[in-house]
């Protein structure tokens, strides 16, 4: 019997490339679980990886949490900025726990990353054997068309999966952190892009 | 009142509480936010300015020798730096432990273990503690952070010794809701505005002056004090026991993050053990661990990097219960940083638990590697290079700052990297041993700055002839764009070129290789040959600066 079943504890990653908004995501996803009083721990990663390195960032929320890292196969959600970042999160991924991939349908370039370019199909055809379900969904073109700004779709990201159950945090709480967090200068933008969140359909 | 807190933002806030009066830095990550909270604490809300004394230093051994300055005049300091730092300040912290501090002092160090961004080697800074005998208290959590810096700072003043408090990345980096009193009054009032930074240095010789045959008195009277320290570590509630044990037969020691992956997963796998968590690493709370393991069976010590607890454990086990079954480094790895999943592991076959975690096998993919950023004027200075020499023949030394990423693709123009200043050092020594091969030293302004001006003048006085490109991008970019001597460029800012002419470099020129690109080429090549050391500051704002 898995106790995690019972305290109800949710697990997610946010991955992508240093540059993306992945701390400023996770740690607005914090503050949201903070502010419902639920317990939470998050591990984020600084220095060097954020030059446009893979970056992995873990939270976890629930009750009795010790570990700021989760354990390897046990996410219930994966949140992935950019496509390719897929393949280091499936260490944390699993079909027995019913992991959710959530993916931002885009491409950062990077010099290292010369001729890797697996189409959704060939991602989807890998990840199948660690996930219940895929979203692919193109928030940084969404945002550029939008907003004019891909950055914001980290904030987007977290918005959708609000809006769509995929985590249990209610959106009205993401928009509460999101005003007490982000500098004034890019408050209109977020809650923009949090606002879109609810539109979208996929 | 609770606060979601970042460890290092909830060191401050141990700080604040405390009522910190003095706080010097190097930044370098996992610990640079502590100083970087501090300096946007200390310069904004100018109406009412913080009152306590910040500042970065040029290096960690003048941060800790501001403190200890500090402490000497009396007053509650804090210095925080990163593994790599204390290395740099041990020349000052051995004698310190000896004086002991006058105003209670808390050092703050942070190890990677695992290497995310201290990637040089993977130091084990708990070895200091032993060698300089400066008590050393271990947290696991934000909570733990802040607890145990006002701790430490109680400690610090009853005993009057420096402590030092080590975290790693993953507590530094660990968020959690955190129980916060009110701080001290740390702005200033216009009641208040005249009574700050109240230090005095009294002169005390017998205290502050190391010499023979004093230091040996010095030395006895504080192996003595650590005694004392550790009868209180004894009675300590941060060494604390999770549960009743007297009837279990098998037990856990551990500290740090170790002990949160512990707790989970034997949460995880319904496993009820007693868990004994260390919070002082230095001294140890000798009885209390007797006590735990007198009646045990076996006992696995959970601990990241080398097993220093074990070690310790094994010796007391030896006088206690020397049928004591030990487990630790048989079942975890000593490099690297310890996952949860290989604790559950340990934790399964120390048990006799079968656990059949079937995963299927990840695929091979390519690794995104770390790049400078868009607009970054590294890019124009290892193109400049790339096109004017021969990168066969050419060495390259590598130094520590975001171009060191120069050393992965697209240029791969990195032959060696060890630490702060090594390119310049080492191209010397390269040059005096091969008397032909010629030496690049890449080195960033803020390291120049930190240590690299007397590797400079030694290349001047033993007379070797490496080009140094030093990147003067005006700040210090990989940890989060700190202030340093040269920058931001004030009228008061120290020009760098003025320091290499005054070291006696006579081959000088200071570029921009985002507009100048073919000056740059030039340059280069045109160094190459000459018979003294030559300099090209490489002169282009980050691009990180808003």
């Amino acid at each position: 019997m898995r106790q995690n079943k019972i305290n109800k504890n949710f697990n997610i990653i946010i991955a992508g490339t240093g540059g993306q908004g992945l701390i400023t995501a996770g740690r607005i996803l914090a503050k949201a679980i903070f502010l419902e009083k639920k317990e939470i721990k998050m591990s984020e990663l600084h220095g060097l990886s954020q030059r446009g390195g893979s970056v992995v960032i873990h939270l976890r929320m629930g009750k009795n949490i010790y570990s700021p890292l989760i354990n390897r196969g046990e996410t219930d959600l994966i949140l992935v900025l950019e496509k390719r970042e897929v393949f280091p999160s499936l260490y944390f991924a699993s079909k027995s726990k019913g992991t959710i991939f959530l993916i931002n349908d885009c491409l950062v370039p990077s010099p290292s990353l010369p001729n890797f370019n697996p189409s959704n199909d060939k991602i989807k055809k890998i990840i199948n054997g660690f996930s219940k379900k895929i979203i692919f969904i193109p928030a940084s073109k969404i945002m550029k068309e939008k907003l004019g700004k891909e950055i914001v779709s980290s904030i987007f990201l977290i918005s959708f999966a609000s809006f769509k159950n995929l985590i249990p945090v209610k959106p009205k709480s993401i928009l509460k952190a999101i005003k007490e967090s982000i500098p004034k200068k890019y408050l209109d933008i977020n809650v923009k892009a949090f606002n879109l969140a609810e539109k979208v359909s996929f | 009142m609770k606060k979601l807190l970042l460890g290092n933002e909830a060191i401050v806030q141990g700080a604040l509480e405390a009522g910190v009066q003095f706080i010097s830095t190097y930044p370098g990550t996992p610990a640079s936010e502590i100083g970087d909270i501090f300096f946007e604490l200390k310069n904004k809300e100018l109406k009412h300015p913080a009152n306590f004394y910040f500042e970065y230093s040029t290096n960690e051994k003048t941060a800790l020798e501001a403190g200890i300055g500090a402490s000497f005049s009396g007053l509650k300091t804090l210095v925080a730096m990163k593994d790599f730092g204390l290395n740099v300040c041990l020349d000052a912290l051995g004698p310190f432990v000896y004086t002991g501090s006058k105003g209670p002092t808390v050092i703050i160090v942070a190890d990677d273990p695992g290497c995310h961004s201290s990637a040089q080697w993977e130091e084990n800074t708990r070895a200091i503690s032993y060698l300089t005998h400066i008590p050393t208290l271990e947290p696991s959590d934000p909570q733990e952070c802040k607890d145990f810096v006002k701790f430490g700072f109680k400690l610090s003043e009853k005993f009057k010794i420096p402590v030092l408090i080590r975290t790693t990345t993953r507590v530094a980096h660990q968020i959690q809701t955190v129980n916060c009193q009110k701080t001290s009054a740390y702005r200033q009032t216009e009641k208040s505005k005249n009574k700050l930074l109240k230090g005095k240095f009294i002169k005390n010789p017998h205290q502050f002056v190391t010499l023979p045959p004093r230091v040996l008195e010095m030395k006895k009277e504080l192996l003595e004090k650590i005694e004392k320290i550790k009868n209180f570590s004894e009675k300590s509630r941060i060494n604390f026991i999770n549960q009743k044990f007297e009837s279990r037969k098998a037990g856990i020691i551990t500290s740090g993050t170790s002990y949160l992956y512990v707790r989970e997963n034997l949460k995880e796998l319904n496993l009820n053990l007693p868990v004994l968590k260390l919070g002082f690493f230095y001294p140890l709370p000798e009885k209390k661990i007797k006590n735990f393991i007198k009646n045990l069976n076996k006992v696995l010590i959970v601990e990241e990097l080398e097993p220093f607890l074990e070690k310790e454990i094994k010796i007391l086990a030896k006088e206690t219960n020397s049928n004591l079954k030990i487990f630790g480094k048989n079942l975890l790895s000593e490099t690297g940083e310890l996952k949860p999943e290989d604790i559950s592991r340990a934790l399964a076959k120390f048990n006799g638990k079968k656990i059949n975690i079937i995963q299927p096998k990840i695929p091979n993919f390519p690794k995104r590697k770390p790049i400078f950023c868009p607009g970054c004027p590294y890019w124009s200075v290892f193109e400049a290079v790339k096109q004017a020499v021969n990168s066969k023949k050419i060495i390259f030394g590598g130094d520590i700052g975001c171009y060191m990423l120069g050393g992965l693709p697209p240029y791969n123009m990195q032959d060696y990297l060890l630490c702060m200043s090594s390119s310049i050092g080492i191209a010397h020594g390269i040059e005096k041993a091969t008397n032909k091969q010629k030496v690049i030293a890449f080195i960033g302004d803020s390291t120049f700055f930190h240590s690299g001006i007397p590797a400079l003048i030694n290349t001047v006085f033993n007379k070797s002839n490496p080009l140094i490109i030093l990147m003067n991008n005006q700040t210090t970019a990989m940890t989060g764009l700190q202030p340093h001597p040269g920058a931001p460029a004030k009228p008061d800012g120290i020009k760098i070129e003025n320091i290499i002419r005054a070291c006696g470099v006579k081959h000088l020129e200071i570029i921009d290789p985002t507009k100048d690109f073919k000056k740059m080429v030039a340059t280069v090549k045109k160094f190459l040959i000459k018979n003294e050391v030559s300099v090209i500051i490489a002169r282009h704002p980050c691009a990180r600066i808003k």
